[in-house]
């Protein structure tokens, strides 16, 4: 019977979210970090080195020097052009996880501007017609990739999830066929493209990081102050609602895909132009997901993906320097970087939910 | 010893979500032989403490005694063994198996299950109290009081000797409700001890010997039925005298505004929702809607406003100004640029009346995001009429960008109508307008219906209560599965004729 009496050992209750403390939340999610950091150390000790050396092996990786940061930079811009490109369609609860595809298009659009337009060697100097036009295509070809799946969820209720899912296969299939075939310079590559066709470098990275910072001031803005932000939220909120204030649901969805998929197919751009100055079905490599990543931690707040992006971009940086100068297996630094974003998502749990341990002065034990 | 008289003894139980306090230090008392009602607004912590009966909460603080002796409640499990059977709000039956079925659904088995037994059993446990239910019928083909039926019998196969009711006749016709209470008082009679969870004063008159009354969480006291009147239980439940008369004046230049014909349309499993429905509406009143749940009342108001797929019929709407249009086969967006002044509070406030995430000035936005030329929205004009309908309406809210899915039901209910009638309506169709709120804000928004009907507007006023309805409409169209069933004058018909009208089209018996 005392045994019966007795409450649970630990209860959840739900915080009130008004309530509490910002400063709070910030230190239980700092908390997070630190606590992934320290399973970590069990993983590199795991595989035979010293944790606190390869913590700062990671660091100086990707901040060291001047030459590092840039290649840090250089991991954290697509990333955030592409958070950028998903936050609407989050924001409308349509899960758009094709923006690996969308990237790939926009790249493919790019690279064959660049066959089309570059034909005889122009110097080497960047030539902003050529860009431009490369641009403008990416974004077209992203934006139809993106408008397909959108489409037919406006028209069939078809499940953007999947189908999103399947195009990234469809067109990551369709440039390993042009890579092997019909455009294939040597070895199953593409022809790296002239120097007319590379962005040009601004402090010592592709100016691609240049144009996503103006994306996080444009995006913040079209989310927060437009009449098409506020149909995105509208939407995202309860489809029903839009319905009775008027709005039409399906060209909203189709216009913040096109859109979507407009900026991953910019980011396509840049990675071919800027980063790899090539085409490869790999040229999207994985950004579209870990994006995805992105977007949540940050909320969907343009600002918040700066920091964000810039962190995975150390994490992996730094996971690229362990790897070679401490010959840590690769799959260290993957746990590593897995065990972040997952103590960081999971810590959301804890800033919306509080557990209560019994106390130990049980108020039923008295009745035996 | 008086501890001995009780069946059940709930002492100084307590039990708080979060920071919300639903039961604060709650004692209450359940005898044999007995009907209690708990009485008590919405959100007074009546489900909440009944629910610790059940086993599906568990108290922070406090002791449950049975028959004297203190005793644990942690599972559905422990209720029943206790003798305890709750009849939730929402039923909770398979739709697949017969009613049979159902009730021996769960319970534990020593030999193979003994179907032909159970029918027996059920059989026998109908005709002991007066259950008119076939154990063999299927779930899906049985109507809503059947089902409730159905949960009353599963909790007493399982031998109950207290039953729990949890708002037992919000979905039932005034004729099944005497039918529900007369098995009641068998039960009584038969020595089982009885809560009826309820907020409908004349029902608490009607059927409970005894009434404890909650408020806010707190228990304020019992009373016996038979020494009290529903205007002191009313003061009791708030606090406070309140005056229970809906005022109803006459519009004197009533002329019509609406006019429904041969409407008919079908929900997305091609099931026939509405069936050649047609009525007129007049600018300067109040034309009430009854019926039971489901009987086509979401289906009318949606296809006026343009949200619901019309297989056939017209709607006309003939503008103070003169003339006429048709509103069928025009979006929501192009009756609005029509220059139709329609406003619409639905049933599901947050869910499509709504933005829940957004405060107040985002939420009047929904109306008029689309004014001025420019990609940009403004927030000026949203905002003064937030500030507007939060002193008007007396909103209680931490301030207009506080999200309106956060505050109260009553506070919730008053940012939509507020919208709504901001845009001086010529109809303007509320959906259980009520429903929810406390009595305080009920009162409010009846009489914002009656001031709308006073400048002139045409009000449809969907409904469930049945008093109300007589007591603020001038007409009432009473619906009857998707059919006109009849309209009646509010001032003269009586609540037993609009109850025959909802069961059968016409008010015929048997049809």
């Amino acid at each position: 019977m005392d045994e019966k009496l007795k409450s649970p050992l630990i209860r959840l209750e739900k915080r009130n979210k008004s309530t509490i403390k910002p400063v709070y939340a910030w230190l239980i999610r700092l908390g997070s970090i630190l606590f992934a950091l320290l399973l970590g150390c069990i993983a590199i000790a795991l595989a035979g080195s010293n944790p606190i050396k390869a913590y700062g092996t990671m660091l100086d990786g990707a901040l060291g020097n001047a030459a590092f940061r840039q290649q840090t930079v250089k991991k954290a811009v697509p990333l955030l052009g592409c958070a950028l490109a998903i936050a609407p369609c989050f924001k409308m609860r349509f899960w758009n996880i094709g923006a690996e595809g969308q990237i790939t298009a926009g790249a493919l659009a790019a690279t064959f501007m660049v066959r089309l337009l570059a034909t005889k060697p122009e110097g080497n100097s960047a030539s902003l017609p050529l860009l431009l036009c490369m641009a403008l295509a990416a974004m077209l070809l992203g934006g139809l990739w993106a408008l397909i799946p959108a489409f037919f969820k406006a028209k069939w209720n078809t499940n953007e999830t999947l189908f999103t899912l399947m195009m990234n296969y469809i067109i990551i299939g369709v440039v390993a066929w042009l890579q092997a075939g019909p455009w294939e310079a040597r070895q199953g590559r593409i022809a790296q493209f002239p120097q007319s066709a590379w962005l040009p470098k601004v402090e010592g990275v592709h100016c691609g990081w240049i144009i996503v910072l103006v994306l996080v001031f444009i995006i913040h803005i079209y989310m927060r102050h437009t009449k098409q932000g506020y149909e995105i939220a509208v939407i995202g909120d309860s489809l029903r609602t839009a319905q009775y204030a008027g709005m039409n649901v399906g060209r909203i969805m189709m216009r913040t895909m096109f859109l979507s998929g407009a900026i991953s197919g910019l980011v396509g751009f840049i990675l071919c132009s800027g980063a790899t100055n090539t085409l490869s079905k790999d040229i999207a490599g994985g950004v579209g997901f870990t994006s995805i990543t992105v977007a949540w931690l940050s909320q969907l707040n343009a600002f918040a993906m700066v920091a964000i992006s810039l962190m995975l971009g150390i994490l992996t940086k730094g996971a690229d320097t362990l790897q070679t100068v401490m010959n840590v297996p690769a799959a260290i630094s993957d746990i590593i970087i897995g065990l972040l974003l997952f103590c960081m998502l999971g810590c959301e749990f804890f800033i919306n939910y509080r557990l209560i341990l019994r106390k130990k002065a049980g108020k039923g034990g008295a009745a035996a | 010893m008086e501890k001995n008289c009780y069946a059940i003894e709930l002492k100084g139980i307590s039990k708080h979500f979060g920071p919300v306090i639903a039961n604060d230090s709650i004692d209450l008392g359940l005898r044999r032989g007995e009907i209690l009602a708990l009485l008590g607004e919405n959100g007074s912590g009546k489900t909440t403490l009944m629910n610790m009966l059940a086993g599906i909460y568990l108290p922070d603080a406090g002791e449950i005694l049975a028959d004297g002796h203190p005793i644990s409640i942690r599972s559905p499990k422990d209720s029943y063994a206790h003798g305890i059977g709750m009849i939730h709000q929402h039923y909770k039956l398979v739709n697949v198996f017969t009613a049979a079925e159902n009730i021996v659904l769960g319970m534990e088995h020593e030999k193979k299950l003994d179907i032909a037994g159970a029918n027996a059993k059920v059989r026998e446990i109908c005709a002991r109290y007066g259950f008119e239910i076939d154990p063999e019928k299927k779930v899906y083909d049985m109507s809503v009081s059947e089902k409730q039926t159905v949960e009353i019998v599963k909790v007493l196969y399982r031998g109950a000797e207290i039953l729990i009711l949890d708002e037992p006749t919000a979905v039932l016709t005034p004729q099944e409700t005497e039918r529900l209470f007369a098995v009641l008082r068998n039960m009584r009679d038969d020595n089982k001890a009885i809560v009826i969870i309820t907020h409908k004063l004349n029902e608490v008159m009607a059927i409970s010997d005894k009434v404890a009354v909650l408020r806010k969480g707190k228990y304020i006291g019992t009373v016996n039925t038979a020494e009290t009147n529903p205007q002191a239980l009313t003061d009791m439940m708030v606090g406070r005298a309140v005056t229970l008369n809906i005022d109803r004046p006459m519009y004197e230049h009533q002329v019509e505004r609406l006019r429904v014909n041969g409407l008919s349309c079908y929900d997305h499993e091609h099931v026939k929702k509405l069936d050649g429905v047609s009525f007129t509406v007049m600018g300067g009143e109040i034309l009430g809607v009854a019926g039971i749940a489901g009987s086509g009342q979401k289906e009318l108001l949606e296809s006026i406003a343009g949200l619901c797929p019309i297989a056939e019929g017209s709607i006309l709407y003939y503008p103070p100004e003169g003339g006429q249009d048709e509103l069928v086969g025009k979006s929501p967006m192009q009756i609005r640029k029509k220059g139709v002044s329609l406003a619409f509070i639905p049933e599901d406030r947050l869910g499509m009346g709504l933005v829940g995430s957004m405060g107040m000035t985002g939420n009047m936005m929904l109306r008029s995001w689309r004014k001025g030329s420019g990609p940009f929205v403004r927030r000026k004009d949203p905002k003064e009429l937030a500030n507007k309908v939060l002193n008007d309406l007396e909103v209680v809210t931490p301030g207009i960008e506080f999200p309106v899915r956060k505050l109260s039901g009553g506070n919730v209910q008053k940012v939509l109508v507020g919208r709504e009638i901001a845009t001086s309506p010529s109809v303007l169709m509320t959906a259980y307008a009520v429903r929810g709120l406390d009595i305080n804000t009920s009162y409010t928004i009846y009489n914002l219906m009656t001031e709308q009907k006073m400048r002139g507007a045409a009000v449809i006023f969907v409904g469930e209560d049945l008093d109300v309805l007589l007591e603020l409409c001038d007409r009432i169209l009473v619906l009857c599965g998707g059919r006109v069933s009849g309209v009646v004058d509010a001032r003269t018909a009586t609540k037993d004729e609009i109850g025959l009208l909802m069961t059968s089209v016409g008010g015929k018996e048997g049809a």
